[in-house]
Order: C-alpha cells, then sequence, then structure tokens
C-alpha cells in the first residue's frame, strides 16, 4: 500500500453534534440576526438541520474567519458536498450526513440528467436540449423538472463532440456533464466552455493523468469510473486525490437485469463504509447510470424505457447522489421525479398544509363542504380538482398530522372527532346554513359515527375527488 | 493557464479593483515580506477576499494560477483494496410457517417460509436471503372495479374465484394466493360468515399453495368470519389478513386469536405507520399466540401519496428488529397493489406519460422494488409485468453470489 494514503479520523454527521460544541465556536453575539433569541437556540437548531452557517450574519464576517472554518468542519457531512455548472446554473449533489432517512434528512435531491449523444444532427441536438429545458410536472403546487445535460462521445472526434457541447450550451444553462474517456475529446469540448465547471465523466486506469489535467486546467469536479471493481476504483480515487484533484465523483457502475443485486451492493457497500468505517477515502458522491438500460442487446425502447424508469427510484434510495438517464417519456421519468421529492423530504415533518376552511370560487350560504386532510398532496389534488369543474364550495381540511385520507382513516387521525373538532373548531355552521358534510368515499366507514357525533348530516363523497363534478350532479344538486 | 494570462499577471476571477490595487502595490518589487503573520498551512487562501466572487470562483483562480509544473502525480496509481464493513446485528427477525401440508394436518402440497433475515434487506451479496420474498396475488370474492390494465388479464375469470387463484398460480407464477372476502363488509353485501367459508374452501380446493385470507376491515365483521374460517380450514396454517387494534377495542380480538391458535394458524397484524401501535398490538398477540404466528402490515401507501413514510417505518422497523427490539423480529408483508389507488396508475394524461397500460404496472414495480429495499418479506401484488421484475430482481440476488457483472455495457459511447 502506498504512503500517498491520507489518514482520516471517523465521521461524524451534524445530527451527531452536540449543540454546546456548535455553540463554544459561535461568535457569540446574542445579535438575533438569524431569527433566535440567542446563540444556542441558533447551534440547536443548526445540528438539527434547519439552519447552515449562512444564517449567522456575524460568523460569515472577516474577523470571525477562524470560527467559520472550524464550524465548518465540525458541520461537513461525511458524504462530500461537490457542485458542477456556474453562476448561470449550478448544481450540488452528496452532502450527506447521514445513512438512513430516519435518522436525519437527505439533502440535496438527487440531480436527474439526459444525455444527447453527438452523432445526432444540429437541429436534432437542439430539439433534445428543448425538451430537457422544458420538461415539467405539477405535483402538489411544486414543478418537477430535469436537471442536467449529459452529452456523449459517440464517434471519438474532438470537432463533433465539442460541436454538440457548444450546441447544447447555447441553448440551455442547464449544468452540463461531459461523457468521454477520451482526453483529446474532453479537452477540445472544455476550451470552449472554460468557465463552465461541467463535471467531467470519466477518469479510468487508463487516462487517469490526462483527465487529472484537464480537471484542474479547468477545475471541473471529476467523476471516476470503474464498473464492477470497488478496489479500482478507490485506487483511483486515492490517487486523484494524491494527484490534487479536489471534488470527485465515483461510478461503481449501474448494471441491471441478473446483475442488479450487484449494483445495489456496490453502492450500499460503498456508502455503508463511509458511516460505519471512515477510514477509506470514499466520501464522495455516487453517480448511477439507468441509461445502462439503453446499452448492450438490442431491446424494444418500451423494455429499456421500462427497466430505465424502476432502476432510478432503486438507485436513489440506495444513496446514488446523481442520476444519468435516457429516456424523455413521461412515464419513465415521473416515478424518479416522484420518489425523489418524496425521499428527501424532512422525514420528522409531514409534507402538509394547515387545517382550516377554504373556500373554492365564490361558495355562499348553500355550498357543498367537503372533508378532506391536511396532507398537502390529498388537498391539492382535492383543489385542484373543484377548481377546474368550476365548483363554488367549501374544503374542510382536517389535520390528520399530515396523512392522505385511506392511511387517516386507518390510523384513526381521520375520525368523528377530528371531524366534529374541525366543524367546531372553524365555525363551519357560520358559513353554510345546511347541515351537510361531503366525507371522502375512502373514509365511508366512519360516516355512521360521523353523523352521531358531528350531529351534520354525512354523505359519502367518491374514492377519487376526481369524481366529484359526477357525484355532485347525482347526490348534491337533487337532494 | 494560458501562456497569455501569466504574461499580463492577471489572476483570472480576481475582482478588477482589489487585483489592480494589489498590482500597483507591488509594481517593481519582486519579494514581499511579511512580519508578525502566523501562516498555518491551509490558511493561504484566507490572505485572498473570500465573499467577493464567492468560494469556488476564487478555488479555480487559484488552481489556474498554479504552473503545471508544480503538479505532483503519483507515477502509477495507487494500489488499494476495498474492504466493505461486514454489518453484523444481534438480532435476527422470526422465520414464519405458512401453509400445511398433509404431513402436518393441512392439504397445502407445500408450506413457504417468510422472515429470517440477520441482516439489512440487498445490503450485501455476502449476506444472501435466509428466505428470499415472496409474492402473493389477489383474488376478490365478488366484482370489483379495477384499473383495465390489471383486469385484462383476469376478465374472463373474475366470477370465478377458483379459477381466478388457479389462473394466479398456474400462469403467473404465485407462491400464495389471498382471497378479499369484500363482500363481507356490512356496507357493501354482508355475506355471512359461512358464505365466505365456502369461499375459502373453493380456493383451498383450487389450488395448492398457501393461502392468506382478506377481510373486509371490519372489526366485527372480520372477527366473525376468520373464526368461522379458522374452524374449517383446521390446521391449514392460513394467513388471517388482519388483526387489529380495532378488534382489540370492539372486544373481538382475543376470542379470534384463541380460535386461531386452536387451528393453528398464522395472523397478519395491521397497523397504520405507526411502530409503536404495531408492538403494542403485537404484546396483545403474544397473550395467545406464539410470536412465529405473527406477520406485520405496517401499511403500504402508493407512490406520490406517501410511500416514502412506508419505506421509512420499514427500514426503521427492520433496523429496530436487527438490533434487539424483539417486538417488531416480525416478518413483514406489504399490500403493494395500493400502488393503483395513485392517479398516476390509472388516469389518462397527457400521451407524454404514455397509457396507463405501462404507468399502472410500474407504480406497483416501484412501490414493491423501494419496499423490497426496506425489508418487506412478502408482497401482495396483481399485474404480471411487475411481478416478473421484481422475480428479476430477487432472483439476482439470489444467484448474486459472483461480484463480478456478467455484461459491462459502455453506454457513454452506444448510439441509440
Amino acid at each position: 500500500m502506498s504512503s500517498t494514503q491520507v489518514k482520516r479520523k471517523k465521521v461524524r454527521g451534524v445530527h451527531e453534534v452536540s449543540p454546546i460544541d456548535v455553540y463554544r465556536l459561535l461568535p457569540g453575539t446574542n445579535c438575533g440576526e438569524c431569527g433566535e433569541a440567542n446563540c444556542m437556540a441558533y447551534a440547536a437548531r443548526l445540528v438539527n438541520g434547519e439552519y447552515t452557517l449562512e444564517n449567522c450574519p456575524p460568523l460569515n464576517e472577516e474577523n470571525n474567519k477562524k470560527l467559520r472554518i472550524s464550524l465548518g468542519e465540525l458541520t461537513a457531512p461525511p458524504v462530500r458536498e461537490i457542485s458542477f455548472g456556474d453562476a448561470r446554473s449550478s448544481i450540488k449533489i452528496g452532502g450527506k450526513h447521514v445513512l438512513f432517512r430516519h435518522e436525519f434528512t437527505y439533502h440535496n435531491p438527487v440531480p436527474i440528467a439526459i444525455d444527447v449523444e453527438d452523432s445526432l444532427s444540429g437541429e436534432e441536438i437542439v430539439k433534445r436540449v428543448n425538451s430537457i429545458e422544458n420538461f415539467l410536472y405539477n405535483y402538489i403546487g411544486r414543478e418537477m423538472r430535469l436537471d442536467a445535460i449529459a452529452i456523449r462521445d459517440t464517434t471519438g472526434e474532438p470537432e463533433r463532440f465539442a460541436n454538440a457541447v457548444r450546441i447544447a450550451r447555447e441553448h440551455s444553462d442547464k449544468p452540463l456533464i461531459l461523457c468521454t474517456y477520451n482526453p483529446k475529446v474532453m479537452e477540445k469540448a472544455i476550451s470552449l466552455i472554460p468557465d463552465s465547471r461541467p463535471l467531467l465523466y470519466a477518469a479510468t486506469t487508463e487516462n487517469w493523468k490526462e483527465m487529472a489535467e484537464i480537471a484542474l486546467n479547468f477545475s471541473s469536479p471529476l467523476v471516476v469510473s470503474s464498473p464492477g471493481d470497488m478496489g479500482k476504483l478507490l485506487s483511483l480515487a486515492t490517487t486523484l486525490e494524491a494527484s490534487g484533484v479536489p471534488d470527485l465523483v465515483l461510478d461503481p457502475g449501474t448494471f441491471l437485469e441478473e446483475d442488479i443485486a450487484i449494483t445495489i451492493s456496490n453502492f450500499t457497500a460503498l456508502r455503508t463504509s463511509v458511516f460505519r468505517d471512515g477510514s477509506q477515502n470514499i466520501g464522495y458522491p455516487l453517480l448511477g447510470t439507468p441509461i445502462t438500460a439503453w446499452a448492450g442487446e438490442d431491446l424494444s425502447p418500451e423494455v429499456s424505457a421500462w427497466r430505465e424508469a424502476w432502476a432510478a427510484p432503486v438507485l436513489m434510495s440506495r444513496y446514488t447522489d446523481l442520476l444519468i438517464m435516457h429516456s424523455l417519456e413521461g412515464w419513465a421519468l415521473l416515478p424518479a421525479l416522484l420518489w425523489r421529492f418524496n425521499l428527501y423530504t424532512d422525514p420528522r415533518k409531514p409534507v402538509a398544509v394547515d387545517a382550516g376552511i377554504r373556500p373554492v370560487g365564490s361558495p355562499g350560504k348553500g355550498s357543498p363542504v367537503f372533508i378532506t386532510t391536511n396532507y398537502a398532496l390529498t388537498f391539492f389534488t382535492v383543489e385542484s380538482d373543484v377548481k377546474s369543474a368550476e365548483i363554488d364550495c367549501y374544503l374542510l381540511v382536517v389535520d390528520t398530522g399530515g396523512l392522505s385520507v385511506e392511511s387517516a382513516v386507518a390510523g384513526r387521525y381521520l375520525n368523528p372527532s377530528s371531524i366534529a373538532e374541525a366543524i367546531n373548531g372553524f365555525c363551519l355552521s357560520d358559513l353554510v346554513d345546511h347541515r351537510k358534510i361531503i366525507i371522502p368515499g375512502l373514509a365511508a366507514r366512519i360516516s355512521g359515527d360521523t353523523e352521531e357525533v358531528t350531529g351534520w348530516e354525512v354523505l359519502v363523497g367518491p374514492k377519487d375527488s376526481s369524481g366529484i363534478p359526477l357525484f355532485l350532479r347525482n347526490r348534491w344538486n337533487n337532494s | 493557464m494560458s501562456e497569455e494570462t501569466r504574461k499580463e499577471g492577471i489572476i483570472p476571477g480576481l475582482p478588477v479593483t482589489l487585483e489592480s490595487r494589489l498590482l500597483s502595490l507591488l509594481k517593481g518589487t519582486d519579494k514581499v515580506i511579511l512580519e508578525g503573520v502566523e501562516l498555518e498551512l491551509g490558511e493561504l487562501e484566507l490572505f485572498l477576499p473570500l465573499n467577493l466572487n464567492g468560494p469556488q470562483v476564487l478555488h479555480q483562480s487559484v488552481e489556474k494560477a498554479l504552473p503545471q509544473k508544480e503538479r505532483h502525480f503519483p507515477d502509477s496509481l495507487v494500489d488499494m483494496q476495498f474492504l466493505p464493513v461486514q454489518e453484523k446485528y444481534p438480532g435476527r427477525v422470526r422465520e414464519v410457517l405458512l401453509g400445511a401440508t398433509a404431513k402436518n394436518g393441512g392439504t397445502r402440497s407445500h408450506s413457504v417460509t417468510i422472515g429470517g433475515s440477520t441482516s439489512t434487506a440487498l445490503s450485501s451479496l455476502a449476506n444472501p436471503y435466509s428466505n428470499p420474498p415472496l409474492i402473493s396475488l389477489d383474488v376478490f370474492d365478488m366484482h370489483v372495479p379495477l384499473p383495465r390494465a390489471l383486469r385484462a388479464n383476469i376478465e374472463d375469470v373474475m366470477d370465478d374465484p377458483g379459477e381466478w387463484a388457479k389462473r394466479n398460480v398456474e400462469k403467473f407464477g404465485a407462491d400464495l394466493v389471498t382471497i378479499h372476502l369484500m363482500s363481507t363488509d356490512p356496507l357493501i353485501s354482508d355475506t355471512s360468515p359461512r358464505s365466505a367459508s365456502e369461499t375459502v374452501e373453493c380456493i383451498l380446493s383450487a389450488v395448492k399453495v398457501p393461502v392468506i385470507v382478506g377481510g373486509c376491515g371490519d372489526p366485527k365483521k372480520d372477527a366473525l368470519v376468520f373464526s368461522e374460517i379458522a374452524e374449517m380450514a383446521s390446521g391449514e396454517r392460513l394467513l388471517f389478513n388482519s388483526v387489529t387494534l380495532e378488534m382489540a377495542e370492539a372486544r373481538t380480538l382475543e376470542p379470534l386469536i384463541e380460535k386461531v391458535k386452536e387451528h393453528e394458524h398464522t395472523v397478519l397484524g395491521f397497523t397504520g405507520l405507526d411502530l409503536n401501535r404495531a408492538k403494542e398490538l403485537n404484546r396483545r398477540l403474544y397473550d395467545s399466540l406464539s410470536p412465529d404466528q405473527i406477520v406485520m402490515d405496517l401499511t403500504t401507501v402508493a407512490l406520490g401519496y406517501g410511500l416514502e413514510y412506508s419505506f421509512t417505518i420499514h427500514e426503521r422497523a427492520r433496523l429496530l428488529a436487527l438490533i434487539g427490539d424483539t417486538e417488531l423480529q416480525h416478518p413483514t408483508i406489504s399490500a403493494s397493489t395500493n400502488a393503483w389507488s395513485a392517479r398516476e396508475a390509472w388516469m389518462k394524461m397527457d400521451p407524454l406519460y404514455g397509457d396507463t397500460a405501462i404507468r399502472g404496472p410500474l407504480w406497483e414495480t416501484v412501490n414493491v422494488c423501494t419496499l423490497l429495499l426496506a425489508g418487506v418479506d412478502l408482497f401482495l401484488m396483481m399485474h404480471p409485468a411487475a411481478i416478473s421484475t421484481v422475480r428479476e430482481i430477487v432472483n439476482s440476488y439470489k444467484q448474486g453470489i459472483s461480484k463480478v457483472p456478467a455484461h459491462i455495457y459502455d453506454w457513454t459511447g452506444m448510439k441509440t
């Protein structure tokens, strides 16, 4: 073993750091600029992941630089945070504090890069780049988008690759990943966009010196690739670290089909080692490439897209910090986009809206009242359905601890008394002169008891709120 | 760094004002002596103004300013070995045997075992499955509205639970069959326990795999129905889906689990995403049942509708079990067909999002895949495409002794 190996102390996540340790390193001004009463309160919320060092203005002053550096070290995530892209748009990856989601919160949601191959015509490249740029799915009032563009060298011609990179750059601000094993091809392309800080893919056992040179010359982060060979991956990472390349991303290889277990096992082993051992220098973000589904044997596009579609959420659940995909089919991207959003929410806080009465349209004294839960998705779904059907009504949002109707009924958060509490607490009887509420079809079981407890007549609505217009025609307007 | 910039002495990225001031101060000087300055290694960059262009750009400038000859690259690759951490846990998930053969007092052709994990799921090829996860396919005792993509495979047998069960086993390779006695729901048809019991009898004679019996969710009615069936199928080691704390409140739990004990079956304890309640329910069950008669359903929510809660609670439950929480050392099941309640699974969307014929099974697949990683031992499923994908993953892990992939494809240079 070489002497260049750097010895590391065992890392710990910020959630394992005591607020006292943080407090000792704070400026101690108790100035309240962070929004807290004093520095101790800030320290407590910092280790809880609610604040970053940026939230403390005095810490960022010149004379507190030493404190800031020490605090930065104390609270640094065991998996390093690395960014690529430039001022126009940049992406942070990694920065993980924990192995399991319930221990803290996963930071830096996995960006999804879509590939563009350099053999396409200029027109085709523009079209594909625009599709990536414009992809948008609305989910509980949030916009789900794609994040980066991975240009692939499929011809070995430096001119051709550089041209594809130039076109992509002209038509999109999204950060780029330049994919080639050929240093000449890489150098030509990056020289065109010297200040863009693209992610370079990839250094291998063959080309690492040349790639390291390019990464240093253009101060770009570099992917280290060693598909299936973890020893070589570690060798490469250690060598590049010793060469002074500061920002590395690891590609252990993504294999699907009969080899999917090897993929999951490798990603898990790499990440587990960071948190359980910490002595090996592998605390870098991990790259997953569901795009592999399109390589190799000839498959129908549906089969490849299908594999990609399930592999992406699986990789996200097993420690991948960045994904490269090929499919632009909405159905193949949806699971990844939704799962990413969900997986990176704070497990301690349900995605909830406030309980209360929400008027939709211009409801009057005779308008229907729909009971729903305060799980954000449930609420936004119901709201968007009644809005688009132009129904004037009230939504009575019951506090179910942020659970959906089905789970809230099962877990007894949506029950006759919580409904009664909402009716009385939010003074529903002041708004309408009838005494009827409509409960979700999935809560049919509690309709009888709810009538008894609330004294209001209970109508059982449809199981899915898309059925509300029909339900109103049949059950409300005729009653 | 290009020759040109070096000549001009401009450090790219530094703000012009500061840079020009520095340069004018240093004009004609070839040496600068710093006095009374303590410099620790690594603090060098503090000399340069942070926060002006952001640390990244600054960093870039420093790198660019380094003449290439000062870089020291190792001559060759540093030789390293990756030694994965072998996690050892003190706890172990119990094994639960489902279905009894003639030798053991039942009529099944074979029994199956779930549980037995000694490590987190799929974490290492060095820890193969004690018992690989299994798949049970659903049968309903009445006509239920199913999405088109599900109906297509079973439309002709939907009115005949026995034939439906056979289809599940013979065509789709179900390890178990679940008969959902939905019609017993007092709010639906209120079918009698006797009649429900006959339906289960019909399933038991149609297929020889172990059988799961699903109720309607009413704590009183389910207890009546399950008791009747427990007696009728004495010794079959059925799995009753499910028993709940609501049954305990309705005082129907105890008589039911006495029957389950007497006739040697197993139960699935259902709780809504709450480990404390799961433990409480198990404690009540221990009063009469042996722990190896208990399986847990911690609730499966569809992707996009809270799957992350299911994922995280299963991860937590499994870790706690492995660390030594005996009240959670039970195998778990996931009703992954709940995936179909997500709109993305069944609703018509913009053509960009494809047909429900592919979105639906994909939703079921992703639900199962994520919970497979969280350690679930038995999945209730419906769609053949989802089933074959899940089998592919489980088989890969079962056979994954080799640490070298069979194929390494170059996705970088491929032409699509």
